[in-house]
């Protein structure tokens, strides 16, 4: 049995009025892979910024035992002096400066203030090696990809003499490829006796890589399963993260299909930025009334973009093609033509795109359909209030009122909001962006049965995932997209992880 | 699967209220503290009818603009040529007036056009051609200066004719005469009786609008801050309008004022428009995909800016009777710093109307003070300064600790 490198015991963290972890235990072994599971919400990030000093010593009851001794760390800095780096969610890469001077920033190699940029570049390269990644130390963090970007982090956290690292939802942005690459990366590690502490949604990767699962729930520590003593199943550690077990984690719903909705033809777009080159080629699909479409394909498809031409030309240029509703021809030239279409574009960007986050609830349900509420110019705050009331309790979000702030919801309950706003518009036809990203299971649940009433209704669901599981439990009709071109058309039937892999890879060997 | 009902919405206590609210509050009584403090200070000069007259006169211009900079603030932009545009357009309406003998009737709608093409020739580099509003305003600036010294030949042009110079000089008349103004003390019945229904009318309205609430359920403030709020405003009013009473009645620029004020306020708070600017503010990429037409709502903040410079720069040239190529220089930052000191945060989406007037009056309450007690241009540009950085840490303090 190898060493105890970590222990907390009894962690309770409070907030005026919440308490945010309530005597939370774990342990993590020299050299294994520890997941930490549990919904949004449930403390997870809270217990790591804990253990990493964001909140110091003094502010928590409860013990950290590190390497053998108690540990009372004031700052972040104490922390990763011992060898504790965190790598969050959200990188902290400084976009126009070089993957050397990111990796050593705020740790310059230096003498007397000047910068040795022989020895940086020198030590860089070493480091690059180590994470697997080719690229020159002097190329900027913004010309690389996200998943390259999260290896410069990892290559970071190595340059400080990383004993414990810690990745918080490292692979959410990424694809299933960068994905792979990274946790690959991790067991290689593991190998070489880095001890890591993994927080994820995708439980298919905790699967692959953890030696150890801790689950969490509300605050406190629910069970650490041991994956080398058992099988531990998905649904395993569902049960043990929403406290019952989940029968489905997709709605059923019968489908009923009506008329062709929308249709689009030989869409041609091109690049936004570089202009001459052509990203999308004749794309042409259709979504009929009660019907649910999904879009697959892999990170950089073309899928997002795909929908946000379509929707007033939010990208791209040069844009040539057809777009109909209801078999006429509509002009979708500008997102306020494309809403009155009766086409709507629920972003996957949420948070940049999707919301006025310091703005109410209300205020953000009724952005896209102000008239809605209001007559010649002047808003009428009772109906306006009315219908953020309605649907706040149609779409159930948790809130203290309509008045809360959008920042201050979950991402779940964000994700509603947006919803709202674009159901007020009354739209036909509703394009879901990774309507799911970043939201707890139970949320998910939520959001699924939300897509299927829509249908119900006679709306038509446009959806894109990056999440097959997602899309297969959901969608009547899948299409796959592989750059920039649509490679297959699946049926229910047809459709599975196994044919969407194949229409990719088959697309890809064409070209 | 069930799904938990949403939380019951809690009751705010008056603590939490006030500490949500303490920004609005914090300013109005920020307000009266510093009237009264130079009240004191200078032996009771602030308050009499002739020096609230003179404060009024002085910072009308500065309110009125501020107005407009607070829409350009909320939008996310800014606008640093308001200066230079009242001086040009001070300079345009001597020529029209002085020099071409065109009467006032129509040299003003001219001049509010030629500011709202000036604002729209900044407008559109800012909303079209997405150049940073700070470069597109600075150059602005730069530019309506240089044409203001063309146009004046770098000579001054006055003075202007009678009835134009009334735009600043002139008081609506007593339209109630009820005593003799010669031996009574009050001499304009009518600006009393205009400002007691104005309050009547406040009251009314504030109580109603707590009815209607409580009626759909909506939030209210609490009580006692709703009363004491409407005390401490009441009776500002009322006595400001006494004092008004006693010299000359209302300032022709008062009622301007008073009328753009709640035009602003009501476009900010009420109408559709006004909502897509603060959406714009808080997040423009997603006002933009929620089909909100932000390059034209962009290039129109502009030009409402234009219009209100060159409002603003009739009535100075009225005031001064005179056009001079130094008019209206450094104009620009104490009606930025106005809105800051409002409340509007710099990187928009956040600010009220009634935060800028405020911010403007506390400005120039404190111009004025300083000046009475015989402190130098160098102190009051230091102690402006200071508010002002006071003021925004007053703010990001609150936001930390909230």
């Amino acid at each position: 049995m190898t060493n105890i490198l970590l222990e907390m015991r009894g962690i309770t963290k409070t907030f005026p009025g919440v308490k945010a972890l309530d005597n939370v235990n774990l342990q993590v072994r020299e050299g294994e892979i520890h997941a930490l599971v549990g919904e949004n919400g449930a403390g997870k990030s809270t217990l790591m910024k804990v253990l990493s000093g964001v909140y110091p010593a003094g502010t928590y009851e409860g013990d950290i035992v590190y390497d053998g001794e108690v540990r009372r760390f004031a700052t972040i800095s104490d922390s990763e002096h011992l060898g504790i780096i965190i790598i969050h969610q959200e990188l902290a890469l400084v976009p126009l400066l070089s993957i050397a001077e990111n990796i050593f920033l705020g740790n310059e190699i230096a003498s007397g203030g000047v910068i040795d940029w022989r020895q940086t570049f020198a030590r860089t390269r070493e480091l690059l090696l180590k994470v697997g990644l080719k690229e020159p130390p002097s190329t900027l963090i913004t010309d690389i990809g996200v998943g390259k970007q999260q290896l410069v982090e990892i290559a970071k956290a190595l340059s400080k003499k990383v004993r414990l690292l810690i990745l918080d939802e490292p692979t959410a942005s990424l694809n299933e490829t960068d994905s792979d690459a990274l946790l690959t990366l991790l067991m290689e590690f593991r190998k070489q006796g880095m001890t890591s502490i993994i927080i994820s949604h995708k439980l298919n990767e905790i699967k692959k890589v953890a030696d150890k699962i801790t689950v969490i729930r509300d605050g406190g520590t629910v069970e650490t399963l041991d994956c080398h003593k058992e099988d531990i199943s998905e649904d395993r550690i569902i049960k043990g993260m929403v406290g019952r077990a989940m029968e489905d984690r997709y709605p059923k719903r019968e489908p009923k299909i009506g008329e062709m909705l929308l249709e689009v033809k030989n869409w041609n777009v091109f690049h936004h930025q570089h202009r001459d080159r052509q990203f999308l080629h004749d794309i042409s699909f259709n979504v009929r009334a009660g019907e649910v479409v999904g879009i697959a394909g892999l990170m950089g498809a073309g899928r997002t973009e795909t929908a946000m031409s379509v929707f007033g030309r939010s990208w791209g240029h040069k844009i040539t093609g057809e777009v109909k509703m209801r078999g006429q021809p509509v002009d979708v030239s500008t997102i306020r033509k494309a809403i009155d279409a009766g086409l709507a574009y629920v972003t996957e960007d949420r948070k940049h795109l999707g919301l006025v986050l310091m703005n109410n609830i209300m205020h953000n349900t009724t952005l896209a359909n102000l008239p809605g509420v209001s007559t010649s110019g002047v808003i009428d705050e009772r109906r306006e209030a009315k219908v953020a009331t309605d649907y706040r309790s149609r779409l159930r979000i948790r809130s203290h009122s309509i008045y809360q702030e959008a920042v201050n919801l979950s991402g779940g309950n964000q994700q509603k909001v947006v919803l709202s706003k674009w159901l007020f518009t009354n739209p036909e036809v509703l394009i879901l962006d990774e309507p799911t990203r970043g939201i707890d299971i139970g949320a998910k649940y939520e959001i699924y049965s939300i897509i299927n009433q829509l249908a119900g209704e006679g709306k038509g669901i446009l959806m894109i995932s990056s999440e097959m599981p997602e899309l297969l439990g959901t969608c009547d009709r899948i299409y796959v997209m592989n750059e920039g071109r649509i490679v297959a058309e699946l049926s229910r039937q047809e459709a599975s992880q196994e044919s969407i892999m194949r229409a990719i890879m088959r697309s890809g060997e064409k070209h | 699967m069930a799904l938990e009902t949403s939380a019951p919405s809690r009751q705010p206590s008056l603590g939490d209220y006030l500490k949500a609210n303490i920004r609005e509050y914090g300013l109005l009584v920020a307000l009266v503290v510093i009237m009264i403090f130079f009240q004191f200070i200078t032996d009771g000069v602030l308050f009499r009818p002739v020096n609230i007259t003179n404060l009024i006169l002085q910072n009308s211009f500065i309110v009125i603009m501020a107005l407009g900079m607070l829409l350009i603030i909320v939008a996310g932009h800014i606008d640093l040529s308001v200066g230079s545009i009242v001086a040009f357009i001070g300079a345009i309406s001597a020529i029209m007036l002085v020099k071409w003998e065109i009467h006032f009737l129509i040299v003003v709608p001219a001049c509010l056009i030629l500011g709202g093409v000036m604002g729209a020739a900044q407008g559109y580099w800012v909303a079209y051609q997405k150049i940073p509003s700070f470069i597109v305003t600075l150059a602005g600036m730069l530019v309506f200066r240089g044409l203001t010294y063309l146009v004046l030949q770098n000579r001054p042009i006055g003075p202007f004719p009678p009835d134009f110079q009334l735009l600043s000089t002139g008081f609506v008349p007593d339209l109630i005469p009820l005593g003799d103004p010669a031996t009574s003390l009050i001499k304009n019945y009518f600006a009393l009786i205009v400002i007691l229904a104005l309050v009547a009318y406040l009251i009314y309205s504030g109580f109603r609008e707590r009815a209607i609430n409580q009626r759909h359920g909506s939030e209210n403030e609490p009580f006692i801050f709703f009363i004491l709020q409407m005390v401490i405003i009441s009776a500002v009013a009322i006595f400001l309008g006494f004092q008004l009473a006693t010299y000359r009645g209302l300032p022709n620029v008062l009622v301007v004022m008073g009328v753009l004020i709640a035009l602003y306020t009501f476009v900010t708070t009420r109408s559709t428009v006004g909502r897509r600017v603060y959406a714009m503010g808080g997040n423009e990429k997603a006002a933009k995909l929620s089909g909100i037409n932000t390059e034209r709502l962009t290039f129109y903040a502009f030009v409402n800016m234009g219009v209100l410079a060159a409002l603003a720069g009739m009535i100075i040239a009225a005031r001064l009777n005179s056009a001079t190529p130094k008019a209206g220089v450094g104009f620009e930052l104490d009606v930025i710093a106005a809105c800051f000191i409002g409340g509007a945060s710099a990187s928009g989406g956040v600010g009220r109307i009634m935060g800028a007037v405020i911010g403007a009056f506390i400005m120039g309450v404190m111009n004025n003070g300083m000046s009475i007690m015989g402190l130098g241009i160098d102190y009051q540009q230091l102690v402006k300064g200071l508010v002002l950085l006071a003021a925004v840490f007053f703010d990001v303090y609150n936001k930390n600790k909230g």
